[in-house]
């Protein structure tokens, strides 16, 4: 039985196919509708292509333009020397247009956003901290602008926590030079929903790093878009997700290479346990005619621990210009399942030590990746803690 | 001095049409130091044994007893029965993603001795066995039997065998699949064991060629479930010329 054959008909449905062979859409990615304006979209019913796989129905009312419930929310942010916060003109960024009914519902909720600045060439020590916590499912409205000046170093830690319906939009503005980090960690309780769109713009020889964590909630999807405003741009996205039963995690990525020369990285891994847990992960890549020297990959990996879990996983790849350096994208799932743990526990190992060796293999390599010593300790210690492990045995060499 | 002491072992399996009899009173004592064979034709319940002593979940076990140093086998869980004692080399050893094979190594060690080896010695004992097995270093690096050839999978079986030193080691059809020089090694490395810790070895298997390698001292034909010749290794002998039609006939 091969592990990471895409045979598992549960988890592939769809899977691993290079753009429209299933269905046709648009004729392109790049054809996608972006405005501010609501009524520009429909209320989804669950077959458009963005939300074919989201369960429409118990996001209503992020679909609805409703003001924030400021009385049961607290956003708490740290931020070291070298960083301004203010409230600004939701449209002031200018980096992320609404693409979908629930940002462009977020964006009309929310009469300011908050802009988090780092100095032009401030090398922070310090991440900056934001903290969103809400309570009894809170209606929260967010509107988060990080705009990292050049040739600056940072790192943004942005973590969801408490219960809420939160429908939030957050821009990234990398300015030329700048290396930013950018985590955003949902760890909501077990009623929250959660739909936000982040888009980024990388200047010219720029990196970010943008990281998803979803851990937490039971509606949590996270559209990320990711293009260039110059040559040199580099954009690694790198996402982490857990799902119990009855959890949707929802990870949608778009890089968009229209400069030359850029480079981008996708790398997402996800568990799943228990009935119904059900993670999506939708990677799309456009390599447009004036995008030279593209260099490209995604790679999606899933391991459903337990029956009843559905993991969907759909890279696209579209691709305008022949003068690339690399492009190339890898989908897998594959299942923790008896004959591995009778394996595992005929050499002496028991069963929770087993499901726990297994996992953290199985995340090692991206935790590491992470590179944020605060988030990967805090995220093995949640996995481990999902798994319900006890003391362990051989855990040095991971994470 | 180890004694594992199977008694009246009775075995069913469920299949589509209801729930079959695969074991039907297996009797058999394997003490440390000993080398038995268990030869039978396809489908007669030789790897059925193996896994029922492992205690796979398909195999229901109806009636007898498993007993090793007098200690009820078949009321520990899978682990307790590896932590006790026992191994079983698989024939069809499973994938497991993301585990190194040096991480599996270690955590079953641990387990087995209920505590960490000492670094030092435990990377110099892993070399050096995988070194006789003439197994790449790169090998620790991979993640347990995924992409590996059939030899590297067997050998990979043989090596935890080496590493993990159980009282007796089941090796269920260890020879498949594998080609002269592979057989030899392998079978090189089980010797290597049986000298260095006293193992007893129950050896299961369709074809004498591996018992030119390890000399058995027992030899028991298994038709139908259960025991039904044995004796010395020049019954072995006797198979490889005559086959098991004889047995075969008797039951019909």
């Amino acid at each position: 039985m091969s592990l990471l054959a895409q045979k598992t008909p549960e988890a592939t449905a769809g899977s691993h196919e290079d753009s429209a062979a299933a269905f046709v859409p648009d004729q392109s990615r790049a054809e996608r509708r972006t405005s501010y304006a609501v009524d520009d979209f429909a209320v989804p019913g669950g077959r458009e292509e963005e939300w074919r796989f989201t369960p429409v129905d118990r996001l209503a009312s992020l679909f609805q333009v409703a003001p924030t419930d400021t009385g049961k929310l607290t956003v708490d942010v740290q931020s070291p020397d070298g960083v301004t916060v203010s409230q600004v003109d939701p449209r002031s960024a200018g980096v992320l247009v609404p693409a979908d009914r629930a940002s462009v519902v977020a964006f009309a909720g929310e009469a300011q956003a908050t802009r988090v600045s780092i100095a032009a060439e401030a090398e922070l020590t310090e991440p900056v901290r934001i903290t969103v916590t809400a309570t009894d499912l809170a209606r929260v409205n967010g509107h988060l602008v990080v705009d990292a000046g050049h040739h600056s170093k940072a790192t943004v830690v942005l973590t969801h926590r408490g219960s809420a319906e939160c429908g939030a939009n957050v821009e990234i503005k990398v300015g030329d030079g700048a290396d930013l980090t950018f985590v955003t960690v949902q760890e909501w309780d077990d009623d929250a929903l959660h739909v936000t769109q982040n888009d980024a713009l990388i200047g010219r020889d720029a990196r970010l790093r943008h990281i998803a964590v979803t851990l937490g909630g039971e509606i949590v999807r996270v559209s990320t878009n990711a293009r260039y405003s110059g040559p040199g741009g580099s954009f690694e996205g790198l996402g982490v997700y857990f799902a119990d039963a009855g959890q949707h995690q929802e990870h949608r990525l778009f890089v968009d290479h229209e400069a030359p020369h850029c480079h981008s990285n996708v790398e997402y891994k996800g568990a799943l346990q228990g009935d119904t847990a059900h993670t999506v992960w939708v990677g799309d890549v456009l390599i447009r005619a004036s995008a030279e020297g593209t260099d490209t990959y995604e790679l999606n990996r899933n391991l459903v621990l337990t029956e009843g879990g559905r993991a969907d996983s759909i890279p696209n790849l579209e691709i305008e210009t022949g003068e690339i350096v690399g492009a190339g994208h890898a989908s897998a799932t594959g299942r923790f399942d008896d004959e591995q743990l009778f394996y595992l526990q005929a050499r002496g190992i028991p069963e929770d030590v087993a499901r726990r060796l297994v996992v953290r293999g199985f995340f090692a390599s991206i935790v590491a990746r992470i590179g944020v010593p605060e988030i990967s300790e805090h995220l093995m210690e949640v996995i481990d803690a999902e798994l319900g492990a006890v003391p362990g045995i051989a855990t040095e060499d991971v994470a | 001095m180890a004694t594992l002491e199977i008694r009246g072992l009775t075995v069913t399996v469920d299949v589509e049409e209801g729930t079959k009899e695969i074991l039907r009173g297996v009797d058999l004592t394997v003490k440390s130091g000993e080398t038995h064979a268990i030869m039978g034709p396809n489908g007669s319940g030789k790897s059925t044994l193996a896994y029922s002593i492992a205690g796979h979940p398909k195999y229901t076990v109806t009636g007898g007893t498993v007993t090793l140093d007098g200690e009820d086998v078949l009321a520990m869980k899978v682990d307790e029965r590896a932590r006790a004692g026992l191994f079983l080399a698989m024939q069809y050893p499973v994938e497991v993603p993301g585990v190194t094979v040096s991480n599996f190594l270690r955590t079953a060690k641990t387990a087995i001795d209920g505590q960490a080896p000492k670094l030092r010695t435990w990377v110099k004992d892993v070399k050096a066995s995988m070194d006789a097995l003439r197994m790449d270093p790169a090998f620790a690096e991979r993640n347990v039997n995924e992409g590996f050839s059939g030899g590297e999978k067997k050998r990979h079986e043989i090596l935890q065998m080496e590493l993990l030193k159980p009282k007796v080691a089941i090796l269920d059809e260890t020879d498949s699949g594998l080609d002269v020089d592979a057989l030899r090694i392998v079978s090189e490395g089980v010797n290597r064991a049986k000298e260095g810790t006293d193992i007893g070895v129950l050896l299961i298997t369709h074809y004498t060629r591996i018992l030119r390698y390890i000399r058995p001292d027992f030899v028991h034909v298994f038709v139908d479930g259960k025991i039904v010749e044995e004796g010395g290794p020049e019954l072995a002998d006797r198979l490889e010329a005559e086959g098991y039609d004889r047995y075969l006939a008797t039951q019909a």
